[in-house]
Order: structure tokens, then sequence, then C-alpha cells
């Protein structure tokens, strides 16, 4: 579990990224941060393995106040994704992914076996394990950058706008990959994202950032659609705009066809397991 | 151009190169000059220009010393060292030293500093000591430009390691000084013939070994 406790950053030169917030994710689940530029959720993602030092409250993990711990053994207990993969670029693939379980001890040759074994984890085919970054496709590195994090079985994963700089159509595969490895490994993630379709697609728990990171709203997808807290969550999901408003008419076959407000198709209802569950299709 | 021919006879000459004041000898002591001053100053300025680069501290202070020191004139740096130290070596070697501490440095620093700052975040954030994240990442990402600024050096100290012999130590510049002084010009040309082969081979060389890393994956 990780607690914020009223964290507040404020810079020397007097603007606050964070003011007094708080928020308990629970073990196992995905809590996403979702927000605009400059609201914020990197800075508190940051403070989780201390690479930002909270000026004013405290992070704690399981009753733990990160403060505690030294940043290097700390972060290396807790897997950290970022958005341009962050892999060493004079490294080969699979050294990278070995790069934790090395800091942490383990001999070359097992490193090396529990790299190879992720990449197959992360769906990397084991010929890329002797390629540099340069070499590899932005979602590939992506996986490597997942794998990485993964590499030596932390509770925590921090990701960081992970999916941000592929292209829409491996975005979505990747997400889908995370949603398979989470039913499987069940980490405590903390996802940043500005991205409203990420956040409805991955998160547990979603918290709405207002600049400054202030709480706007925090729930579950379902609880943000159904009942957004002001007319800032509402704008932020694209609420008031009609993007999610749906309509459905009979289908000659059966079942329904689902368009958006334009009367653009999305998908089939089927009169099956057509309960209230079935919203948006993909 | 006359006096260039015969420079190159006199170079070409077997005799000129044997013997305990040959150009053998002499150039074994002018290169051995040469790589000790470097090496005693990488000693000093690698380790320096790397802390500075890896934290950022100390950067004002040594682009206004680098800048400072390459303005002194290198023979009244030897003079005035000469003076309190006496003949022989020491006082050149100061001077040398003097010399190739700003270039090692500040390719030391710039190639630190050159390393895409999110790669060592992203190092710093897997857990890596500051220790493992200079060593593991920014020297060998920033080595190209750390080795020019030793390249940089070693060029500078050979073309002027010619003033040793002016307060009595040995190296090229003795037949130099001493063609000078019993006009004896084919000598003093072909010395300083020597001393430029010598700095372009040493050149070559860094060239070589800067192609050979910039080969590698992810080098800037």
């Amino acid at each position: 579990m990780i607690e914020f406790r009223q964290v507040s950053k404020t810079y020397s030169d007097g603007t606050a990224a964070v003011e007094d917030f708080s928020l308990t994710v629970s073990s196992h689940t995905t809590t996403v941060l979702l927000g605009s530029s400059g609201c914020g959720k990197t800075t508190l993602l940051r403070m989780v393995n201390r690479m930002v030092e909270p000026t004013a409250g405290s992070v704690r993990i399981d009753d733990v106040d990160v403060a505690t711990v030294r940043p290097v053994a700390l972060r290396r207990s807790i897997g950290y994704v970022m958005q341009n993969s962050g892999l060493m670029p004079h490294r080969r693939v699979v050294e990278d992914i070995a790069t934790v379980p090395r800091l942490n001890g383990a001999p070359r040759a097992e490193a090396r076996r529990r790299a190879m074994e992720l990449m197959e984890v992360v769906g990397l085919d084991p010929q890329l394990a002797r390629r540099h970054p340069g070499q590899l496709s932005g979602g590939q590195q992506q996986r490597v950058g997942v794998a990485r994090a993964l590499a030596d079985d932390p509770n925590i994963l921090l990701m960081d706008e992970p999916f941000g700089a592929v292209d829409p159509l491996v975005r979505l595969e990747l997400q889908r990959e995370l949603r398979r490895l989470q039913d499987d490994l069940r980490k405590t993630i903390v996802f940043v994202t500005h991205d409203i379709d990420e956040a409805l697609a991955l998160g547990d728990q979603i918290v709405v950032l207002r600049p400054g990171g202030r709480t706007a709203q925090t729930g579950t997808p379902r609880e943000l659609v159904e009942a957004p807290a002001d007319d800032f969550v509402s704008r932020f999901l694209g609420l008031d705009a009609g993007r999610r408003k749906l309509r459905a008419a009979p289908r000659p076959g059966g079942g329904q066809v689902v368009t958006d407000d334009a009367g653009r198709p999305l998908g089939v209802l089927d009169d099956a397991d057509g309960g209230p569950s079935a919203g948006a299709g993909e | 151009m006359t006096s260039l021919l015969e420079a190159l006879d006199w170079v070409l000459t077997a005799d000129s190169w044997t013997g305990p004041g040959g150009l053998g000898v002499r150039a074994g002591e002018h290169l051995l000059y040469s790589l000790l001053a470097v090496g005693l100053s990488a000693l000093v300025a690698l380790p320096a220009g790397l802390f500075i680069g890896h934290t950022g501290r100390g950067r004002g202070i040594a682009v206004v010393s680098t800048g400072v020191t390459r303005a002194l004139p290198t023979l009244g740096v030897i003079t005035l060292v000469a003076l309190a130290a006496g003949i022989g070596l020491t006082a050149p070697m100061v001077a040398f030293i003097v010399l190739a501490v700003p270039s090692i440095l500040a390719g030391a620093y710039s190639g630190v500093e050159a390393v895409d700052p999110q790669i060592v975040d992203a190092a710093r954030a897997q857990g890596m000591s500051p220790r493992q994240v200079l060593l593991g990442v920014e020297v060998p990402l920033g080595l190209r430009l750390i080795l020019g600024g030793v390249r940089l050096a070693t060029l500078q100290v050979v073309a002027t390691a010619t003033l040793a012999a002016y307060v009595g130590a040995g190296g090229l510049g003795r037949p130099l000084f001493l063609g000078l002084r019993n006009h004896d010009y084919a000598m003093m040309l072909g010395a300083s013939i020597v001393v430029i082969l010598l700095a372009v081979v040493l050149d070559a060389l860094f060239a070589l070994g800067q192609r050979l890393l910039a080969r590698r994956p992810g080098t800037a």
C-alpha cells in the first residue's frame, strides 16, 4: 500500500507543483494519476521512489516513510518505466533488462537468465536480446522498458506516461498487454497519463488532477463517468462535448448497433450479453 | 627551399639518429616528457572534470581558470619555475601540465554534460548510485569527447615540449636550439620536422581511437 500524506512540493522560486495532496493506493491495484501537463502528476509519481523529495508531508509504503529509506536501495526495489523508454543506448537489450538484478547483486548468468524470461513475459522476440535500443521500434523499446522495471520482481511499478510516445495502434496493444500482465502479476501500479481513454482502460482507481496537484476527483472509472464531481472533471472526461454519448439502435440481424453522438458506428451490442456493463466499444 | 631539402637530408641520414645525442634518443625523450606531462595532467584533470560534469558544481570556476591558464605564455612559466626549482625537468614539466590541464578538464566535463539527461535520469531511477551513473553511463557515453580533450592536450604538449631544452633538459628541443646557436639550419629545421611528425602520428592515433568509439552504439 502506498500512502501520500498531505504532500506538497514547492520549488525554491515559489512555484507549487503539488499542494497538500493525499491519496491511498491499495496493494495489487492500478491507480492512474490523470491530468494535463503541469498538473504535478509526474512530481507525485517521482516522490514514491525519492526522485523528488516533498517539501511537506510524507509518502509511506506499507507504513514506512520513504524518507527513511536510502534512495538507491528504495529505487532498486521499485520498478520505473518512463516515457522515452530511458534505455541505455550503449547497452544491449538483455544487459539493460538485467540492470536491477545486477545492482541487487545477482550473478551475471542468473540476471541474464531472468532478463531472457522477462523478454518472453512482455512479448519480445528473444532474438532482440543482443540488439541495442537504437535498433528497436518505439513499441519494442517500451516493452524493454517494462521488462527492465519488472526484472527484479518489485511489488511496486511506477509508470510515467510509458506509452505516450508510440503511435495509437501500438499504444492500444501495449495497454492490452499491460492489463494481461497485471492480471497475472498483480503489482501495485501508479500510472501517470494525460490520456483519458488510457486512464479508463487501465485504472482500478483514477485520480483526476487540477493544476497545482490538487485532486478534482478520485474514483473508479465507472464512478467518474457516472457521476463526475464537477464541470472540470466532466470536461476532462469529454462528457460535456458529447464525446462519450452513445446511442444504440436495433440491428436487422439481432442485437444493437452502437454509435457515437454524431452517428458514427462504434460496435455492436449482442442481446445475449447486452447487459448494463457493455458501454463503449473499443 | 634549399635549407628545407638540407634539413630533410639531415633527418634521413642514419648518423643523425644514432649516438647519445642523436635524434632517436631525443625523440624518445620528447615522447616520454609529453606522455608524462599528459599522464600527470590527466591524473588531476580527469577526475576533476568528471566531478564538475556529473555534479554541475564548480563549472564557473573551471571555465574562468582554464581561460586564464591558457593565456599564460609557456616560456614565461618555465622561466619562472626554473628560478625556484633550478635547471632540469621540473620547470618544463610544471609548464606542460599547466598547458595540458585546461584541455583535459574541458573535455571531461563537456563529455559528461553532453550525455542525454533523460538517460542519466533513467539510470538514477533504476537505483544506480552516483558513482555507478558516472562510471557506467556518463563516462562510456561521453568518452569520445573526453578523449578529445586528451587528444588536444597531447598535441599542445608535443608541440611545446621543445622548450624543455631551454632549461637544460633533453628532447627534440636540444638539436633545435643547438642548430639555432650554431647556425646549423638543417639541424634546426630537421628537428622541427621530427616534432611535427611525432605530433601528426600521435594525433592520428587519437583520431583513430575516436572513430572506433563513434561506431559504438549510443556514443555522443
